[in-house]
């Protein structure tokens, strides 16, 4: 019953989350790259995608700042590294060089390959292959901090 | 710079955003984890035992979305991108690389990261959305894609 509800409940959050994607315009790659296109005719909706989702995300962050296990009693997976590395650096920089070629992140793209699109089947077929390059060529990159 | 009014929609980016950050909200509140999605696509490439079926819940969740949207909204979900197959490819191993290397992407770091104030995050997303700005520059204006 309990795990039941689980899925449910983490189902409804991925559903949830898709929807934000597809009504605020993230999930249409001409929108994004028309978004990071600062240099031509700028569409600066995007702006207000990140607003609405800090807004929101402040205060669930914030209450859950108070807590010490999660609503359903499992533990808090937060994460705990503060230092800023290279790897995080320069892997920020390799994402959103692919992020502006072809409009695409990770979300959206699960969310188009919902929809039935070849190309988002074939954008995640290489993400997942350079996940997996990235793991095993620098595994250990998380020890390194 | 100028500013395509044309195709500025800051009322659905906004409410878009809503939703993603009420989704980021109940999934550290509920089940204390962060809503990054690269993190929760990479971590079934090393599946672990009790870490796989929350991960495949949020993910049936986000493939199911243009479904709903199509039946709640009567949105036409994702325009299909009209780039060659392997700018596809490229751009998909650099977004599944550098998100993986960087420990985040635009979920993970841009909407849970920025909304626990955190400065890795913070670093993060600056550099992924300069990047993003910069590729963008370089494939429309220069090379002229």
């Amino acid at each position: 019953m309990r795990r039941h509800f689980q899925f449910y409940s983490q189902y409804l959050i991925g559903v949830l989350f898709g929807l934000g994607l597809i009504i605020s315009g993230m999930s249409n790659p001409e929108k994004v790259l028309s978004f990071l296109d600062i240099t031509g005719a700028w569409d600066p909706s995007l702006i207000f995608v990140m607003v609405g989702a800090i807004v929101v995300g402040l205060g669930g962050f914030y209450l859950v700042s108070k807590r010490s296990k999660a609503f359903f009693g499992g533990a808090l997976h937060i994460p705990t590294r503060t230092a800023v590395s290279r790897p995080l650096v320069i892997g920020s920089l390799i994402f959103g060089a692919g992020w502006g070629i072809a409009g695409f992140c990770p979300g959206p793209a699960i969310v188009a390959l919902g929809a039935g699109h070849l190309k988002a089947l074939i954008f995640v077929l290489a993400m997942l292959a350079g996940m997996a390059l990235c793991n095993r060529f620098f595994t250990g990159h998380k020890n390194l901090v | 710079m100028q500013i395509n009014w044309l195709a500025f929609t800051p009322g659905p980016a906004f409410f878009g955003g809503i939703l993603l950050g009420i989704a980021a909200a109940l999934f550290v509140i509920l089940h204390g984890r962060i809503l990054g999605i690269s993190g929760i696509v990479s971590g079934l490439l090393s599946p672990k035992e009790g870490d796989v079926h929350w991960r495949l819940s949020i993910l049936l969740g986000l493939l199911s979305a243009p479904f709903w949207a199509s039946l709640l909204f009567d949105l036409h979900t994702v325009t299909v991108i009209d780039a060659d197959w392997m700018v596809i490819i490229v751009a998909g191993l650099l977004v599944g690389f550098g998100a993986q290397y960087g420990s985040g992407c635009t979920s993970g770091h841009g909407i849970c990261g920025l909304s626990r104030l955190s400065p890795r995050s913070l670093v993060a997303t600056a550099c992924f959305m300069s990047a993003g700005f910069l590729m963008v520059f370089v494939t429309r204006h220069i090379l002229g894609f």
